[in-house]
């Protein structure tokens, strides 16, 4: 492979699969703690209305939804996205109904006096939420969402069959430029499982710190 | 704006059962080919020497942490240059089937390590060979308990199947865009493969929580 190909293509690559990863994660933090707190709502037409959402986008496969929002959304509605942008409000809104079920899980795991001091001491039920539940629950939260955020990152491959010129579109590219497969899609693979590390790494200390916020240490080796 | 065509949804429903059927060939054969080989891995993971295990937890962590995509890619074009030969879909089984048994051979592991220790001991007391302490009491009780997981990542290959489009594999999505190709209709083909897979997905995902319920503890 010649420096060209590796400046031109596979560098941007990685800073376009890093950028899809972080505007996806953001998104789907943004979905998961919404539809995951409109699922313990005390109105039942919120709780189905975020049930449905969730199942709706936990049943589909992300790849047909992104193929949705590109080619269908344009010719139903008149108005076209990005595929850069197809891409992350799929990858976001998919993994954000994944995310969602966290939120949830963690939430009802906070024991219920918690939320009945909050009730002794007169809070709203938005100070309840973000005052005693959700400080509570993070915590809980951050293993699971390690996994998810990995799983989002090898979902940021998906974006190449648009053809948004990630680092997998890169690896096609100079698969077709040199002819040698073995040796561009080995180092490919090896980019993922560096990006992956760094992320599980990272993950795995923001849960020491946010348990350490409400004194917990964390056990070792706690993701996964 | 375009209205919905019922009559392009009728056009496409050959093509589309042609797809479904590859789908759950795939789906099939792959979760077979994962549940065999998630097995082999989650033994290689209690092996007695390290020399096993380390290259099994390695070699489970590289192909868990990097995208079934690029392992498509890799095994469709970097296998031919070695001589092996295989079809698109064979190719892309057997790519969905190793990256999964990544999966299932944790769940596996969790179901092995949650058979009591007086299991063992007792099959050691009872002098019984390796291969029958794995056959006739580890496995039966740990296997149980899985049932639901396992259930649960067939669930989540299911929706992995479109990116064996990738490869030019003709399931459910590949269909779809054939049939966009010949027809230029975008819309019905593809809303009919996503829904489909919502609808298979969500009474199976009912059916693994009921299966949770009555199997395990």
């Amino acid at each position: 492979m010649t420096a060209g190909l590796w400046t031109h293509w596979v560098l941007p690559g990685i800073w376009i699969t890093l950028q899809l990863t972080l505007y996806s994660a953001a998104l789907a933090t943004a979905v998961a703690f919404t539809v995951g707190m409109a699922r313990t709502h005390r109105s039942r037409v919120v709780r189905f209305l975020a049930g449905f959402y969730t199942e709706v986008f936990r049943g589909t496969s992300a790849l047909v939804l992104m193929f949705w929002l590109f080619f269908v959304l344009p010719s139903l509605f008149g108005w076209a996205l990005v595929p850069m942008w197809a891409a992350v409000l799929a990858l976001g809104l998919s993994y954000g109904a994944y995310g969602a079920e966290v939120v949830r899980g963690a939430l009802n795991s906070v024991a219920p006096a918690q939320r009945e001091a909050g009730i002794a001491l007169n809070f709203t039920r938005w100070q309840q939420m973000r005052l005693i539940q959700l400080p509570q629950a993070v915590p809980e939260m951050i293993p699971p969402f390690s996994n998810l955020l990995i799983e989002l990152l090898k979902g940021t491959a998906l974006v190449s069959l648009l053809g948004v010129a990630d680092v997998s579109f890169a690896a096609y590219l100079v698969r077709l430029a040199t002819q040698e497969s073995a040796q561009i899609y080995s180092v490919t693979l090896v980019i993922y499982f560096v990006i992956a590390f760094v992320l599980a790494r990272g993950m795995r200390s923001v849960e020491r710190r946010t348990k350490a916020g409400i004194g917990i240490t964390a056990t070792p080796g706690g993701a996964r | 704006m375009k209205t919905w065509d019922w009559s392009a949804v009728a056009d496409f429903m050959p093509r589309f059962l042609d797809g479904l059927l590859v789908t759950l060939q795939v789906l099939v054969l792959g979760s077979l080919l994962s549940f065999t080989l998630g097995l082999i891995w989650a033994i290689g993971f209690r092996a007695p020497t390290r020399f096993i295990r380390w290259p099994v937890h390695a070699v489970t962590e590289f192909i868990r942490n990097t995208p079934l995509l690029v392992q498509l890619f890799f095994f469709f074009f970097v296998l031919p240059e070695f001589g092996v030969q295989f079809s698109a879909l064979t190719t892309g089984t057997i790519a969905i089937g190793v990256h999964y048994s990544t999966y299932t051979a944790q769940v596996y592991r969790a179901g092995i390590e949650a058979v009591p220790p007086g299991q063992w001991e007792a099959a050691t007391a009872l002098s019984l060979p390796t291969g029958r302490t794995w056959t006739a009491v580890i496995l039966p009780q740990a296997i149980r308990r899985i049932v639901p997981a396992l259930g649960n990542y067939v669930i989540s290959m299911l929706k992995d199947t479109p990116l064996l489009a990738g490869i030019s594999v003709l399931e459910m999505l590949q269909q779809s865009r054939l049939e966009s190709a010949a027809t230029f209709q975008y819309t019905e083909p593809l809303t009919v493969v996503g829904v489909a897979f919502i609808l298979i997905a969500y009474p199976a995902s009912l059916l693994m929580r009921a299966l949770e319920r009555r199997l395990v503890r």
